[in-house]
């Protein structure tokens, strides 16, 4: 059984009659679901406020993001921290939702220069596990407006409510792009690389490694004679390396980008899958410490590993200034590793106190991101 | 201004109070010698004054933490202060309250140019964190008109913004990890030098919760390289709509300048007065700023200049050189001591949306002749974040309580458009009171049910952020 209201009214009330767990789902596409009664968002859709010259965008949170793509390409804007797609990934269905997007919070190889899903957020509305319908920031870039729970349920796996709209300030698509590669660099090569273009004065917006392909890549967008001039600078700098080629061809630039955002390469391969997100200059240890295949993204502060199935990759990795996800394994390695990293206990506590007062009754996903906490 | 009445058992106990925090701290650290804790009577925001119970100077985490623990057991409040700029009365004491001034603590603990961060105590300020990566070519990039004198802790405590914040954002996309001292004392590190969090985003929920959650000690924050040069360039338009209706095609048109700054008239007279700045006599003003190289720069500026030129500009002014930059700057770095030369002011800080900025302006503009005020409007075009300036005679009677009054209708007439009542100064005390404008009462149970959490016996920054009689219920409870 499932419930799928039509309004936040009617959302607010499904969750307040509630008995038992919910399962909250935007497309579905994560594959995270737990055990109780699915309560999917889908139903509530729709761009509600677009305006272009204000860079801002509101949408409910079931809006699916093709549609929301579609507006902000006849605009040329566009989200700025690039949502991945990760069905091919993960082997799921669905179509993606804006509000699924916030909740996971997760955040392409833009990070680096124009910051997380949580940076590009400027509003919500929910409806907390008591069924009260909150509403934080607004439809304004600037906001210090009492406290900010809008960074707060980016990210939290529609564990403190279910988002009901979401805000966004928005980018202005570029108008011009160019990825500049290198060849055959080992991992700690490839972060010097990565870190001298991310070090310079010409404003990298992607920088990846992927040793599979052996390849390195750094991208710069912007207007036409810009990219000229950096992509001319940046070759210089990262000649340093080795050969650097330079691709200009929009579609190529975006097929290889969309290919690290997705983590194509470990699409349909047997394994699990994890997420690790270092310190930069940690992350070619911590790649080698947990064998198996990696991709570094984020200048190599984000590191993907797809390690055999049921590998305890916390185990191998030990101690690190970061932490690791598990994106994608059998329930029972999920059930046995927990999705998320244990926190310190002190900051555990925090999380455990806010998830009791926004959810009283423990019925929002549970268990999704308080499981490794349980098991510490 | 409202405020709770002194705890009698605290104040009765002060000197016990005193003794003990004496006995955790360095013998200079603790004052309260009542002729010098009146240094830390008021911030920024001068109008409200109450000397504490004591004032404490730690150095170090450690120290913060035994303090903590004192006030703790004591059942004192806290009130932690960066550099006591606040413009909206964020480290206000009461006269039962410890101030924890973080003075001492502006050391660099590591700066790190490869993984593009640096770690420093928080009472470091917001300029010389830029200073400490200069010679590498870095900076920090938020830009608070205050940088010079503001600590970073205050800056993380109200999320602070600046003039650059159109393409580099504020406070919160800048910090990475914080060490906090709980009001138990505890110590705990949230975020690192990666870049997202292990679980519940804790990092963005502290940073903007004004030092009511827990008192940040060090902080660990992006740098950036620094841009090969940038370039301002000056429009003039007859009319505040036309300017408004510019700012929006120059955003639709895909450039992205670090700053768009917009004067009114009033401002702009003042601003000349007061600086020479030789600024055209119009209705509004612009100011647009792109980074890059020469070449770069150029480009941008040409796509905006043919932009500006569609609108009918009365005047557009480009700079060729730095000596020319740096007059095109001058009246508006000015400003806020341009207006000051007329009288005391209000400096208020209410965001709108952009496309609701020619009625905003002109509603302003009615207000303040009904309230008999003159309001000159200076403030971040880009991002719809004003700051109308109210002035007004201190010395005369009734004049501050109408020039508030003017203040409170115009932050209504930024919520009733769409906007918020504070876009970078924060709530403090000085908006407290108008926090249930924006915000229904479960929106603030919401936000009041995080600081349960962090601070059950509300002890941190009291009487700030939430109305008085909104957070009762939560203070009674904990008692």
């Amino acid at each position: 059984m499932s419930l799928d209201p039509g309004t936040e009214a009617a959302l607010a009330e499904a969750v307040r009659d509630a008995r038992g767990p919910l399962v909250v789902r935007g497309g579905g596409t994560r594959g995270l679901g737990g055990g109780g009664e699915v309560l999917s968002v889908a139903g509530l859709s729709g761009i509600t406020l677009y305006e272009p010259g204000a860079l801002t965008l509101v949408a409910a949170a079931g809006t699916p993001m093709a549609e929301i793509a579609a507006a902000l390409a006849a605009e040329r804007q566009m989200l700025a921290f690039e949502p991945p797609d990760l069905r091919a990934l993960l082997g799921t269905g669905g179509a993606p939702t804006i509000g699924g997007a916030v909740a996971s919070g997760a955040s392409g190889p833009r990070r680096v220069q124009a910051g997380a899903c949580r940076d590009s957020l400027i509003g919500v509305r929910f409806v907390d596990g008591s069924g009260r319908v909150v509403r934080n920031g607004g439809r304004v870039m600037k906001n210090v407006t009492g406290y900010d729970l809008v960074k707060l349920m980016a990210g939290s796996h529609g564990t403190l409510g279910v988002l009901t709209e979401v805000a966004f300030k928005l980018r202005p698509a570029p108008a011009s792009m160019a990825t500049l590669s290198l060849a055959g660099l080992d991992p700690e090569r490839a972060l010097a690389a990565m870190t001298a273009a991310l070090g310079s004065p010409f404003d990298v917006t992607g920088a990846a490694h992927l040793p599979g392909e052996g390849r390195t890549l750094v991208r710069i967008e912007g207007l036409g004679g810009s990219v000229d001039y950096r992509a001319g600078r940046l070759a210089a700098v990262l000649s340093a390396f080795g050969a650097v080629a330079v691709e200009r061809d929009p579609d190529a630039v975006a097929a290889d980008w969309a290919a690290v955002r997705d983590v194509a390469a470990f699409a349909g391969r047997p394994g699990d899958v994890w997420r690790i997100s270092v310190r930069p200059s940690d992350g070619p240890g911590v790649a080698a410490r947990a064998g198996g295949e990696a991709i570094h993204d984020w200048g190599g502060g984000l590191v993907w590993v797809l390690v055999p199935e049921g590998t305890d990759l916390r185990a191998r990795i030990g101690p690190v200034a970061g932490h690791a996800t598990l994106v994608r394994a059998a329930p029972e390695t999920r059930a046995r590793l927990g999705t998320f990293h244990p926190e310190p206990a002190p900051v555990a506590a925090l999380s455990a106190g806010l998830r009791a007062r926004f959810d009283p009754r423990g019925i929002l996903n549970p268990g999704l991101m308080d499981a490794a906490e349980a098991a510490a | 201004m409202e405020m709770p009445d002194p705890d009698r058992g605290v104040l009765a106990r002060s000197a016990r109070i005193v003794a003990r925090l004496a006995a955790v701290l360095p013998e200079d650290a603790v004052i309260s010698d009542p002729l010098e804790t009146r240094a830390y009577e008021c911030d920024a925001l001068t109008a409200y004054r109450c000397p504490p119970l004591a004032a404490i100077l730690p150095s170090s985490t450690a120290e913060v933490a035994a303090a903590l623990r004192v006030c703790h057991e004591e059942g004192v409040k806290v009130v932690p202060r960066g550099a006591g700029t606040s413009l909206a009365g964020g480290a206000l004491p009461t006269a039962d309250s410890v101030i924890l001034g973080l003075a001492r603590m502006t050391a660099v603990l590591e700066i790190d140019t490869a993984d593009r961060v640096i770690r420093v105590q928080a009472g470091r300020t917001n300029l010389s964190v830029s200073g400490a990566v200069a010679e590498h070519d870095f900076f920090y990039a938020p830009d608070p008109s205050s940088q010079l004198a503001c600590a970073i802790g205050g800056n993380i405590a109200m999320n602070s913004g600046g003039a650059h914040c159109l393409k580099y954002g504020v406070t919160t996309n800048n910090l990475l990890g914080v060490t906090m001292v709980t009001m138990a004392g505890e110590v705990i590190e949230i975020g690192g030098a990666h870049l997202d969090p292990a679980g519940l985003d804790l990092l963005g929920l502290i940073c903007g919760s004004e030092g009511q959650l827990g008192v940040v000690t060090e902080a660990t924050l992006r740098i950036l390289r620094k841009p090969e040069g940038a370039r301002p360039v000056l429009i003039g338009y007859d009319s505040s709509e036309v300017a408004g209706a510019c700012v929006s095609d120059i955003i639709k048109a895909g450039v992205l300048p670090v700053a768009i700054e917009f004067m009114d008239r009033p401002c702009i007279r003042a601003t000349d007065d007061f600086s020479g700045a030789g600024y055209p006599d119009c209705e509004a003003l612009l100011i647009v700023e792109v980074e890059g190289s020469e070449d770069e720069i150029a480009e941008q500026l040409g796509l905006i200049l043919q932009i500006a030129r569609r609108h009918d500009p009365v005047e557009l002014r480009e700079a060729s050189d730095a000596d020319e930059a740096a007059r095109i700057w001058l009246g508006r770095k000015a400003a806020f001591g341009a207006m000051g030369q007329l009288g005391d002011y209000i400096c208020l800080d209410g965001t709108i949306p952009v496309s609701s900025l020619p009625l905003v302006l002109r509603r302003i503009g009615e207000l303040g002749a009904e309230y008999g005020h003159r309001v000159a409007n200076v403030f971040h075009a880009g991002d719809g974040n004003m700051h109308p300036l109210i002035l007004f005679d201190a010395n005369a009677p009734g004049q501050l309580a109408s020039a508030e009054a003017l203040g409170a209708e115009i932050l209504k007439l930024c919520v009733e458009v769409g906007g918020c009542l504070t876009g970078e100064h924060g709530v403090g005390i000085e908006k407290r009171d108008l926090m249930s404008v924006q915000y229904a009462p479960a929106d603030l149970e919401a936000q009041m049910a995080v600081k349960d959490v962090f601070d059950p016996g509300w002890l941190l920054n009291p009487a700030k952020v939430f109305p008085l009689d909104a957070s009762s219920a939560h203070r009674v409870a904990a008692e």
